[in-house]
């Protein structure tokens, strides 16, 4: 019975956000709205001027649902970092939780559910805004928003579970800059990645973002087609893996 | 008592906002005093400790500190001041070492220098086998010691203790207090506050009570007791309300005076054991019944009513 | 004042030591930002025409991710990092019971931001260099000006900080940061906004700087460049006097 008790502490986070939503909005909502409007409609502007199309779409359509599911990915790992530290040991709300009927991982479940509740809250308000601009082409556009949360869910889950295994919060800017940034940059989200050299094109297949991008762009180009099944099946099995380090890095921190 | 003070307050004011947190103070500190600021939390005795360290300025009245006035002189004072805040300031970005010597450094002390005083305080204040750890893996008594050498790197003259060991298990309050006593011995002027009587008996040679932001009396540990109290104190604690309330008319007879609290009776007396045999052949029938020496919880209480530790 | 803000340095300098890499990643964001916007993207964008000349779009947009990374260092050092030191780590509580005051310790974070801030400019210009994008000997200025850019949003950003009350306050600074990075004529040039979104962008900060390192490392020198300078000179100098005021009596009360 872990989900009706994960669920207490969504409630708990959700009460929080009350106080803290400004930095959400930023995040998952303010962020790829910008970086569309500079590179998609600016930069866009002179890419058509000069070239064209990319991958058969103006490039506007190109990189809204790659900014889409970068920003859901970015956002989500910085949310499951810092204060998944502040509930382990600078606050320690989540002492206070496990002293409950919760358990570690009803507590890793639910603050894991609630990111993803965020960024796909976040994804929906970024494709309204985007559709009225012209940068969704399709209404199955919508299933953006299921893919956008399962690719925060991912990397939600695999950066909590490391957070729990941390002391000091030295190498969190290391793993964002070193690990999230050039993934941000890299997965297909500004440019297509057969333009990459040949073992960075390898590279991008492993990365969990290049497939939450791919499976949004199909999503808001209408041209869903079988292999983004292949794309869901990676970003489930990515946040299966994530799961189950974090179930036990959790129980390991708060029963320690 | 010729010598110039080292610390000269007079009518010393502080306010924050409406609220007067030091209320025309007049106290002076003489050189190898080891001087104690006592009272409950709110007394305004923090921010009196912030005046003479010359991080807060005062709102009224005099201040010398080493004869000089910390609104013109701060920095050169604090040169000369060692400061042990009420929360530890360590450096939570550097090893237990580093923070020793940068805090030599900012005084301006060569680097040879400073790694040879920040070994010496280490070993004094013993964590020498701590020396490359990080100050977030210290406990809550080693970081206040460590605090303590970060305060004496320059060789100050005047030591300033912000209620040294409030948050301290027993065992290391008196570890606190034993390399106090020694540094106190060697000479040095230490003036801390704190709201333990026992800490202040333990330390002080003189104190002032601070109520409300004033002083409400002044003196060593034990003539305050001799002024303001009886020499013993007997306690006693009742069943209930109802039967605290019967034995008071007896207990109008015994001692020179009662304290009556919520959850017992306070009889101030010259010979407790002599009351005690009164009262026991006839008396009220207390609980319990327990005869000590007055202390200054029992002179804050005279004076202001009320109990230290609320 | 003394010298003994450069004790504050020597702090920093001693945090950081033991966190190299953390510090050496700083020096990773431009590089990416100009191997997959400048490179990549690139690629798509093919040439630019800016000034009457037209260059790669790498070359277009490397000088302004000099500007841009002189430009976040800066701010990063004097909000989030001076927040921290005096809200939450109390490092300067514990400076200001020294004979530091509080303008040696404002003065000390500044310096070593500016430090900070220089070394990573110097290693960013040296890959433009290798790489092939410095077209003109105006070029030895670069590094200056990223300097002089950082001093001025090192100013701003330390003024902004004396009105934070709380971590939450800072989602406003990337709230201006962004917008800024991404609209100062970065990435795609001045030329490609209406007229009346032109005015405002050669009015914000960030343009000045962008408008300076370009022209600077393409060779377009013109003397409107001291009215760039002189923009981010006043910037910083305010700044400052606005902290100094209103610092003392923020670490002093």
């Amino acid at each position: 019975m872990s989900a009706p008790l994960a669920l207490r502490v969504v409630e708990h986070e959700a009460q929080v956000f009350k106080r803290f939503w400004r930095g959400t909005l930023f995040g998952y909502v303010l962020n790829p709205l910008l970086y569309l409007a500079a590179l998609g409609f600016g930069l866009g502007s002179l890419i058509t001027e000069n070239q064209g199309e990319v991958a058969g779409l103006p490039y506007v359509e190109f990189v809204a649902p790659g900014l889409m599911a970068a920003a859901a990915m970015q956002a989500a790992a910085a949310d499951s970092l810092w204060p998944v530290m502040a509930g382990m040991k600078w606050i320690r709300w989540y002492h206070g939780m496990v002293a409950t009927p919760l358990r570690p991982r009803d507590v890793y479940t639910g603050s894991v559910a609630w990111t993803a509740m965020r960024a796909g809250l976040g994804a929906t308000v970024f494709l309204v805004v985007a559709a009225l601009l012209g940068a969704i082409p399709s209404a199955w556009g919508v299933l953006a928003i299921p893919s956008a949360a399962l690719t925060a869910a991912g990397f939600a889950a695999m950066l909590a579970a490391y957070a729990a295994t941390q002391e000091v919060d030295l190498r969190f800017p290391l793993i964002m800059r070193l690990g999230i940034l050039p993934l941000f940059l890299v997965s297909g989200t500004f440019f297509p990645i057969d333009q990459l050299p040949g073992w960075l094109q390898v590279c991008a297949w492993a990365s969990p973002l290049w497939h939450g991008v791919e499976l949004c762009r199909a999503s808001t180009t209408g041209m869903l087609e079988a292999v983004d099944l292949a794309h869901l099946a990676f970003l489930v099995g990515f946040l299966w893996v994530g799961w189950l380090w974090g179930i036990r890095s959790f129980d390991a921190r708060l029963t320690a | 008592m010729s010598e110039t003070p080292l610390i000269d307050a007079r009518g010393l004011v502080k306010r924050f906002g409406d609220f007067t947190a030091v209320d025309h103070l007049d106290v002076q500190v003489q050189p190898g005093e080891a001087f104690g600021f006592l009272g409950p939390n709110g007394a305004g005795k923090t921010s009196t400790m912030r005046m003479i360290a010359c991080v807060s300025q005062r709102d009224g009245g005099a201040l010398s500190v080493l004869g000089m006035d910390p609104a013109t002189e701060g920095s050169a004072i604090r040169a000369r001041l060692g400061v042990v805040p009420q929360d530890d300031t360590l450096d939570l970005e550097l090893t237990v070492r580093d923070n020793v010597l940068i805090y030599g450094r900012y005084f301006g002390l060569s680097r040879a220098e400073t790694r040879r005083r920040a070994d010496e305080l280490l070993e004094f204040v013993q964590l020498t086998d701590r020396r490359d750890d990080r100050v977030d893996a210290l406990s809550g008594g080693m970081r206040r010691r460590l605090t303590i050498a970060r305060s004496l790197v320059n060789q100050p003259e005047l030591v300033l203790l912000d209620e040294p060991t409030t948050g301290l298990d027993p065992q290391a309050r008196h570890l606190v207090w034993e390399r106090l006593y020694r540094l106190k011995r060697s000479g040095a002027t230490l003036v801390l506050t704190t709201h333990y009587m026992d800490e202040a008996e333990q330390l002080c040679d003189r104190l002032v009570i601070m109520d409300g932001g004033r002083i409400v009396a002044e003196g060593s540990p034990r003539a305050l007791i001799d002024r303001h109290s009886t020499r013993d104190v007997v306690e006693l604690r009742f069943a209930d309300e109802h039967a605290q309330h019967a034995a008071l008319a007896r207990l109008e007879q015994v001692g020179e005076r009662r304290e009556v609290l919520p959850d017992r009776v306070l009889v101030y007396t010259a010979d407790g054991d002599a009351d005690v045999e009164r009262l026991t052949s006839d008396g009220p029938h207390p609980e319990s019944l327990l005869v000590r020496r007055s202390t200054l919880e029992d002179v804050f209480l005279t004076l202001t009513g009320r109990s230290l530790e609320e | 004042m003394s010298a003994l803000f450069l004790h504050v340095v020597e702090r920093d300098f001693l945090a950081y030591k033991r966190m190299w890499l953390v510090f050496l990643s700083g020096f990773a964001e431009p590089v990416f930002f100009l191997l997959s916007i400048g490179v990549g993207v690139g690629e798509l964008v093919g040439d630019v025409h800016v000034g009457g000349e037209t260059v790669s779009y790498q070359a277009f947009v490397a000088p302004a991710l000099l500007a841009v990374s002189a430009m976040n260092g800066a701010v990063f050092d004097t909000t989030f990092n001076f927040f921290f030191k005096y809200k939450y780590s109390k490092s300067f509580d514990a400076m200001l019971a020294t004979p530091l005051g509080p303008t040696d310790v404002a003065m000390g974070e500044l310096t070593w931001a500016l430090l900070r801030g220089t070394i990573y400019s110097t290693a960013f210009f040296a890959l433009l260099l290798a790489f092939g994008l410095v077209a003109s000997p105006w070029a030895v200025l670069a590094v200056p000006v990223a300097m002089l850019i950082g001093f001025a949003f090192a100013g701003a950003g330390m003024a902004a900080t004396t009105w934070m009350r709380s971590f939450v306050d800072f989602d406003y600074v990337g709230i201006v940061l962004i917008p800024l990075f991404l609209f100062s004529a970065t990435f795609f040039p001045i030329s490609e906004y209406p007229t009346g979104l032109q005015i405002v962008v050669r009015c914000t900060p960030l343009y000045q700087g962008v408008a300076l390192e370009r022209s600077l490392i393409l060779g377009d020198v013109s003397w409107a460049l001291l009215g760039h300078a002189c923009y981010l000179a006043v910037m910083g100098v305010v700044g400052l006097w606005v902290a100094g005021r209103r610092l003392g009596r923020l670490l002093q009360p």
